[in-house]
């Protein structure tokens, strides 16, 4: 985010005359009207803030949010994102891509956007599949997911958003789904954050992988299967009657019981999101045996590149002159009289 | 016809006067410094009142094994007192600081040629190495060239010996010994290269001293041998040229500061997205000690990630440029046409190499003029331009930011990797003299009902430059086929049709912009004519000076623009009897002109790595007219 003067906008200043064209039922739908919702709190100015894709379904949406949009190409968009912070570090820049454009064809540019810390929010849209070309496996689908392209089941291990963005040295990591009420919360925290903010948005394929992440978004088990870490809190779940708990032998977590509301004499840990090595941890638990972590795992900001970049052109340039003509003329010349 | 020694190269150790022009080529292995001791013995070229040309010719190792062929290291130059326009057919002077480096650069030197051999490094295991039977400099394989080999290794250890360096340390002084040499040999000032040093070495004042005995050295021991052998110190008046400041500079140097001369001529900041290849990267090391004329410049992951940045930079309301070479400019393929559907401005600078895939790095070539003109997916049109020289270059770079901006387009700037290394002496312009080319940003709505309509089109078909942050403007764009009317996403059949035909017709319409083209030497008609494009300018130039000279009826002419081409080029080439078109390629400008003019256009192409040669060009001409 930035440090722009916020102004009064409603829902509806954010939505754009074009019609919508994402499958009915898609999870697509709730995560832009979590976005629209949550730019009004904001305060942002539309004047100031582009949305930038790369390609897929996730990536048409800034045709959909009344600001600047720029719909790129296919993986590429965190570089197109640098540029454009690069050339005006005032714009508040939001990055959407999914798990096809950003960990398949445009890992390497999300590796880098991240790695450099360029002040920007990236929300991965992870639906665990190929939708806009028609159900192909993806590098985030579980093995064994049968699809066109793998008739027999995949037989590759998946990528992990979340350790993805950690490994490379990502600063804030935080975790939602496209229904959930508390994605409003998640971005701001992102928005906040200065730096590139990694947001994993699990992403209900209506069509091609529908329900894929119905074991802990659905409502019956959802407070059984979510893991909500907040900052200083204990890491509770199922109504506070579970948390996790550091082995320290192991150096793993554990799932303990917590009676009566103890958590402490059950040993569960408080949440630190400054301390990298749990957010591994965290994001790494095997869901099933554990809880599926969400909300804000890791938030501990450092300089961002743009900062860094043009801050250093800046005294490069103090002081020097701007005099073309006499930098043409300089070192060694000799003169032909006429 | 200043390409060399006239009539052969005795003028330099004969009684004869003083040559219009030298050849000289230094070759050593990648470690002797021959780069850094031609680059220097080009500044007192130039320093000296001479024109001259330039052809670094290099490995695309760094540090090949000592002593191998493949790690030779060679610098040529060509200077005189009359217009050098290519860095010469074949060297007058060959200095071969070892066995490997006399191999593989003699078939290039003029028989009866100077060879300067030095003969310490002439021992069992460097002629091995270079697959010599037996040594050279013994065995009369020389005679018919002049030889003259001494032992450079130890007379610059007995120089620099008062300075107690290591051997090591002190063989390294041995280029300084040689330039020394080369110095006396044509009569040029020492204190130049003696203040160089001590500003090298200002941290090791011992080292300077060392290389400056060396370098006196060398030059005294000329001095001494000319008494006694067949060497003889020629001097080489200075060229005739038009008044002024002059400096040398390189193709790389001259594009770095014409795009900042174009941006400025814009009113814009510059973005510069790069990543590292041979031989383009001298462009980024240019650039980022230019941050003071509103450069930024960004080293990218990829060259993907170059050009976007680029893109995302001019999007932002920069001059956005990129620069690559061949399998770097295959990358940006995609990206490219996202430039030319979005229709932002965009300078894409290739410098061609060998090709294809990896090729030969470090060797030229003209071979992507059809990736520059054609290959992109989609019909996808983007201008091309091409410098025919270094200081050329200066004036290509401003041109392709003019074109960029005014038609909201990407534009692609061609040079190769002789224009990026060559030096040449370069009257410095004034770039006051420019007439200056301002940029307008979109500040209002510009449709009905305060809407935004970003595809909208001025009178060259533009459509306006809109900056994110401007108030009340947003809007979107992408690479999706658009409403020629709204800009709003829309692939109906009418829509397509429609913006494919607005694309074409306004990058058409840039040859409306443009001069026409001009013969650059003969008449606008006649037998033959000889169409170039980039750096084959110099040899084509003079081959059809001799041609003619010669009374043969030939022509210049010298495209600049690719694409769209002159308007005027199509009956310019129809005036002429035959159509030549000399290229370092197997043809590919020559396709353009049948394709375009329907005119019998016949390919001369050379890729072997090396410039062409006058003589070549010149034979072309024989065989066309016979």
């Amino acid at each position: 985010m930035n440090d722009l003067t916020p102004i009064k906008t409603t829902i509806k200043d954010w939505e754009t005359d074009q019609e919508v064209r994402w499958c009915p039922g898609c999870g697509d739908y709730a995560i832009l009207k979590a976005v629209q919702r949550t730019l009004p709190d904001l305060g942002s100015d539309p004047s100031k803030t582009v949305f930038v894709s790369g390609i897929g379904c996730s990536s048409r949406f800034p045709y959909y949010i009344e600001s600047y949009g720029f719909h790129t190409i296919h993986g590429r968009a965190p570089a197109f994102a640098t540029g454009i912070k690069l050339a005006n570090p005032d714009l508040d820049v939001w990055l959407i891509t999914g798990d096809g454009d950003g960990l398949s064809i445009g890992g390497n540019h999300l590796m880098h956007v991240i790695r450099r810390n360029v002040n920007t929010q990236i929300l991965l849209f992870n639906n665990e599949i190929y939708g806009l070309t028609k159900g192909q496996y993806s590098p985030t689908s579980r093995e064994g997911t049968p699809s066109p392209t793998t008739p027999l089941g995949s037989v590759d291990h998946p990528a992990s958003p979340c350790a993805f963005a950690l490994g490379a040295g990502g600063r804030f990591i935080a975790r939602s789904y496209d229904i959930s009420k508390d994605l409003p919360a998640v971005l701001k925290a992102a928005h906040a954050h200065q730096g590139a903010a990694f947001v994993e948005i699990f992403q209900n394929c209506i069509v091609y992988n529908k329900d894929r992440f119905g074991d802990f978004t659905a409502r019956p088990v959802a407070d059984a299967t979510q893991l909500w870490t907040r900052h200083g809190e204990p890491l509770l779940f199922a109504k506070g009657t579970k948390g996790i708990a550091l082995d320290a032998d192991a150096l793993k977590l554990a799932v303990v019981d917590v009676t009566d509301g103890d958590w402490r004499a059950a040993g569960v840990m408080v949440h630190d999101q400054t301390n990298r090595a749990l957010a591994h941890l965290l994001v790494e638990m095997p869901f099933g045996l554990f809880p599926m972590a969400l909300g804000v795992i890791h938030d501990d900001p450092r300089p961002t590149y743009e900062s860094a970049l043009l801050g250093q052109d800046a005294r490069a340039r103090a002081g020097r002159s701007t005099d073309l003509g006499k930098l043409l003329a300089s070192g060694q010349t000799w003169t032909v009289a006429g | 016809m200043a390409t060399a020694l006239i009539d052969g190269p005795e003028e330099l150790t004969g009684k004869n006067t003083a040559p219009e022009a030298v050849v000289v080529r230094f070759a050593g292995d990648s470690g002797d410094g021959m780069q850094l001791t031609g680059g220097q013995f080009t500044l007192s070229t130039a320093l000296a009142g001479n024109d001259l040309s330039t052809f670094p010719d290099f490995p695309a190792e760094i540090r090949a094994p000592q002593g191998t062929l493949f790690g030779v290291s060679a610098f040529q130059i060509n200077f005189g007192s009359t217009d050098i326009e290519t860095a010469g057919d074949q060297p007058d002077v060959l200095i071969a600081m070892n066995p490997a480096a006399l191999k593989v650069n003699l078939d290039v030197l003029k028989i009866g040629g100077l060879i300067i051999a030095d003969s310490g490094e002439f021992n069992k295991r460097n002629l091995e190495k270079a697959k010599y039977a037996a040594n050279p400099l013994a065995d009369g394989s020389l005679d018919r060239w002049q030889l003259l080999s001494f032992d450079i290794s130890a007379l610059t250890l007995q120089a620099v010996k008062p300075f107690g360096l290591g051997n090591k340390e002190a063989l390294r002084c041995k280029n300084m010994w040689t330039l020394g040499l080369a110095l006396w040999m044509f009569d040029r000032d020492r204190q130049p290269l003696i203040d160089w040093l001590r500003g090298k070495f200002i941290k090791n004042h011992v080292l300077a001293d060392a290389n400056i005995a060396a370098l006196n050295a060398g030059h005294a021991y000329g001095e001494t041998a000319e008494l006694s052998g067949p060497l003889r110190q020629v001097h080489i008046g200075a060229v005739a040229s038009e008044p002024g400041l002059y400096r040398t500079v390189t193709g790389a140097e001259s594009i770095s500061y014409g795009l900042v001369a174009g941006a400025q001529l814009a009113g814009l900041p510059m973005f510069f997205g790069g990543y590292p290849i041979t031989p383009a990267s001298s462009i980024l090391h240019n650039l980022v000690k230019l941050k003071e004329f509103g450069v930024t410049t960004f080293q990218a992951e990829d060259e993907i990630a170059a050009i976007a940045s680029a893109i995302g930079a001019s999007y932002a309301g920069h001059l956005g440029v990129t620069s690559s070479s061949g399998p770097g400019i295959a990358l940006k393929g995609e990206a490219m046409g996202l430039a030319v559907m979005t229709e932002l401005p965009l300078v894409i600078v290739n410098s061609q190499r060998g090709g294809p895939s990896t090729g030969l790095p470090t060797k030229t070539e003209q071979s992507d003029l059809y990736q520059a003109v054609y290959g992109r997916n989609g019909d996808a049109p983007i201008p091309v331009i091409a410098a025919r020289s270094p200081s050329d270059a200066f004036d290509c770079a401003i041109e392709a930011v003019r074109i960029a901006t005014q038609y909201m387009t990407p534009v692609i700037l061609l040079t190769d990797g002789y224009i990026a290394n060559a030096a040449e002496p370069w009257k410095v312009p004034d770039p006051s003299s420019y007439t200056p080319f301002p940029v307008t940003f979109l500040e209002e709505p510009n449709g009905p009902d305060g809407t935004v309509l970003p595809f909208a089109r001025n009178a060259n078909g533009a459509r306006p430059w809109i900056r994110p942050g401007t108030p009340g403007l947003m809007h979107r764009i992408g690479g999706i086929e658009k409403n020629p009317a709204t800009g709003a996403i829309d692939y109906s059949a009418a829509s397509h049709q429609t913006m494919t035909d607005l694309r074409k017709a306004k990058i058409d319409g840039i040859a409306r912009s443009i001069p026409a083209q001009e013969v650059t030497l003969g008449g606008p008609g006649g037998r033959l004519v000889l169409v170039g494009w980039g750096s084959t300018f110099g040899p084509i130039h003079q081959a059809v000076r001799r041609a003619r000279r010669r009374g043969l009826d030939v022509s210049h002419v010298h495209v600049r623009h690719i694409w769209p081409l002159p308007d005027n080029l199509g009956d310019l080439l129809k005036g002429y009897g035959k159509v030549l078109v000399p290229e370092m390629n197997t043809g590919q400008f020559k396709t353009v002109l049948r394709d375009q003019y329907l005119v019998d256009a016949r390919p001369l192409g050379k890729t072997s790595g090396q410039p062409f040669t006058i003589a070549e060009i010149e034979a072309a001409i024989d065989a066309a007219l016979a």
